[in-house]
């Protein structure tokens, strides 16, 4: 049993995709495609964004080179995890009418892969925690998530840097991943002068199993120091801050604010922030028939809040305007979700603020409501 | 049920001012259009045949725009022969590119195109089939999607709701999993202000959207035009991105219009 953080050399990363990939995990994490850094399945540690890094700001990702070799020397793109464990599109069950017109059902029974993943920050595992309680923590358990989730595994990194629209430490989501926030495995990578080398800390008990596995020797005292000096450093340089205090009331007390109606202005209702959220979990449901009409198919797919279908009931949509739909977007997030779920909707990863076309702002929109109108 | 047994769906596909792209959507499919066959009859489809059954037609897939004066006739007597008419393509929902003559003086056009410019009977505008007759479901797309063109008749068949998404080009997007070109590499983009339906192709292979499925439910032109101004894109520029293919559609219009 190894308690006390491990060193694994760069030089040695290799053993940790051999290790997994020998317990059968499919390993996806972050790499390089179309100019930013996405999550996929690799094959071996040559697929990480090996000495790039990303720079954002509001309506604005650009991929930049760096004058090191790091792995992990960005933080989070276009993409979460939630792909994963809440698939974009997800077949439900198929039906088919007999000869006696009497309905057969099958489910999907996908097989789904176990999956490994590498390179989780602080924020995700939050957000991974945060749709657990969606899915899982009702008496509702959504079969198809739990599936998913079950049998991964989860390597965490502490961020090196923070980005320009991140505010995790608002948040209380990050940038270090504490004991506490499910994963297991969690890494802090050092680049200095003469060295490259990540320390290695233990969050789970198959966490402590695959270590053993690995070519590691424990952490000396200057090592730790050096990781737990990254990440403070990392909290300092938060590219965005919000003031989470009593937001749920703040947001409660000002639903008739005139900068709703701003933002209706200013708002696309494109629902890109939605489908970069690592929390949100709206659907939509489809049938699919074939030409004979005997047999037919449910789909489920991600929808969004932005919609007009979306609030769609007998006669008509609720939230025709843009303003009502930026409101049902920004009071779930930071109000409803709390007492909904017992948290904040939101873990601060800053990906709405990136990939919003219009660099709309969720940090920016509840300072300004937060003013006296 | 419609479309069991042998009561087959008489179907009829109408050209009117158009490429035949739309039409080619549907030939596109060929195994699907087998099967189409046997589900409905086929009592008129130019590009695929030249027979021609009479009517009354169950449906009516129409392509094309209206720019004649006998066109405007012809498609009264096609929604008057037809139970349900459902327009396909962006001549037939928004007038399409040729609608472009709409700015002209169609006249002069004519005479520098034309050797006898007398014979032609062509109206001065080129619009949509819903500004002549009802119409019953409108499919975007410059050509359609194959895909939601059975889904459409499907539904037809089945009697239920085509699922035709009226959202933005954004979602198909995100569904997909590509990387946003506005954003990640400054590439002016029309998907927030566009219909899906195309499954964000363009973006996928790291170009903007040329709003080839029309305007959106709700588009917010305005808002991103200002952010393309904010990207370096000028005036004429705009103009030319709103005023395509689906550049009559009222949405699209009037935006391009406040850069002339
Ligand atoms: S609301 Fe925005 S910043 Fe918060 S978790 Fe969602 S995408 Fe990240
Ligand atoms: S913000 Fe909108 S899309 Fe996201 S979870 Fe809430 S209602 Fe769903
Ligand atoms: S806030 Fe931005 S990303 Fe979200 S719907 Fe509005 S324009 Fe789109
Ligand atoms: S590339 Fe275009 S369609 Fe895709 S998300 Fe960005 S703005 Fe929307």
């Amino acid at each position: 049993m190894r308690e006390e953080p491990q060193i694994l050399q760069r030089a040695d990363f290799g053993a940790l995709f051999t290790a997994l990939q020998s317990r059968g995990f499919t390993v996806v994490g972050p790499t390089v495609v179309d100019q930013a850094i996405v999550y996929e399945e690799l094959d071996s540690v040559e697929d990480l964004p090996i000495g790039w890094t990303d720079e954002q700001d509001a309506g604005r990702y650009r991929l930049r080179r760096r004058d090191d070799e790091a792995l992990f020397g960005y933080v989070v793109g276009p993409q979460s995890w939630k792909q994963f464990f809440h698939p974009p599109h997800v077949k439900l069950f198929g039906a088919s009418r007999d000869r006696e017109g009497a309905l057969r059902f099958e489910s999907s029974n996908e097989e789904t892969p176990r999956f490994a993943f590498l390179g989780a920050r602080s924020c995700e595992l939050h957000g991974m925690a945060i749709q657990d309680r969606v899915f899982l923590g009702s008496g509702y358990v959504d079969s198809e998530y739990a599936g998913r989730r079950e049998n991964s595994f989860t390597i965490a990194v502490n961020c090196g840097q923070a980005g320009g629209t991140c505010f995790c430490t608002s948040m209380n989501t990050g940038p270090k991943v504490d004991a506490g926030i499910p994963h297991d495995l969690a890494l802090t990578e050092i680049l200095d002068e003469e060295r490259h080398y990540f320390v290695v800390t233990v969050g789970s008990e198959a966490g402590r199993e695959l270590l053993s596995e690995l070519p590691t020797v424990p952490a000396a005292g200057p090592e730790t120091r050096a990781a737990d000096e990254l990440v403070a450093k990392t909290a300092r340089e938060m590219g965005r801050t919000m003031n989470p205090k009593g937001v749920k009331e703040l947001l409660y007390q000002n639903l008739e604010h005139p900068r709703w109606e701003e933002l209706a202005d200013r708002c696309l209702t494109c629902a890109n922030c939605t489908m970069v959220c690592p929390t949100c979990f709206c659907t939509t449901v489809e049938d699919v028939t074939d030409l004979t009409g005997e047999n037919a198919e449910r789909w489920r797919r991600w929808d969004s809040c932005f919609t007009i279908d979306f609030s769609y009931l007998h006669g008509g949509s609720v939230r025709q305007s843009a303003k009502s739909r930026y409101r049902q977007w920004l009071t779930h997030k930071f109000a409803t979700w709390q007492d909904q779920f017992g948290s904040s909707g939101c873990v601060g990863c800053g990906r709405c603020i990136t990939w919003c076309p219009v660099g709309i702002d969720v940090t920016e929109e509840i300072a300004a409501i937060r003013e006296e109108p | 049920m419609k479309g069991e047994g042998k009561s087959k769906q008489k179907l009829a596909v109408w050209k009117f001012a158009s490429c035949d792209g739309c039409q080619l959507s549907l030939l596109d499919c060929e195994d699907e259009i087998l099967a189409v066959s046997e589900a409905i009859e086929i009592a008129n489809f130019p590009e695929a045949t030249r027979r021609v059954l009479p009517g009354p037609y169950d449906l009516s897939l129409v392509e094309g725009s209206i720019t004649s004066q006998h066109d405007a006739e012809r498609i009264r007597q096609v929604r008057a022969e037809s139970e349900y008419l459902i327009t396909i393509g962006a001549c037939a929902t928004a007038g399409g590119i040729q609608a472009l003559r709409n700015y002209r003086d169609v006249r002069e056009m004519a005479s520098v195109v034309y050797a006898s410019p007398q014979y032609l009977d062509t109206l001065e505008t080129s619009t949509a089939i819903s500004d002549h007759v009802p119409v019953d479901f409108e499919l975007r797309g410059c050509p359609v999607n194959k895909q939601q063109l059975l889904e459409v008749i499907l539904a037809f068949l089945h009697r239920r709701k085509p699922n035709i998404a009226t959202h933005s080009v954004c979602v198909e997007c995100k569904l997909r999993g590509n990387v946003c070109v506005m954003t990640a590499h400054g590439t002016p983009c029309l998907g927030p202000v566009t219909q899906a339906g195309c499954g964000a192709i363009c973006p996928a292979y790291d170009r903007g959207c040329y709003g080839c499925f029309g305007p959106m439910e709700t588009p917010n032109t305005a808002a991103l035009t200002a952010q393309w101004k904010a990207m370096g894109v000028s005036d004429p520029d705009i103009l030319r991105a709103y005023r395509s293919f689906n550049g009559y559609a009222e949405a699209f219009k009037t935006e391009a219009e406040k850069h002339e």
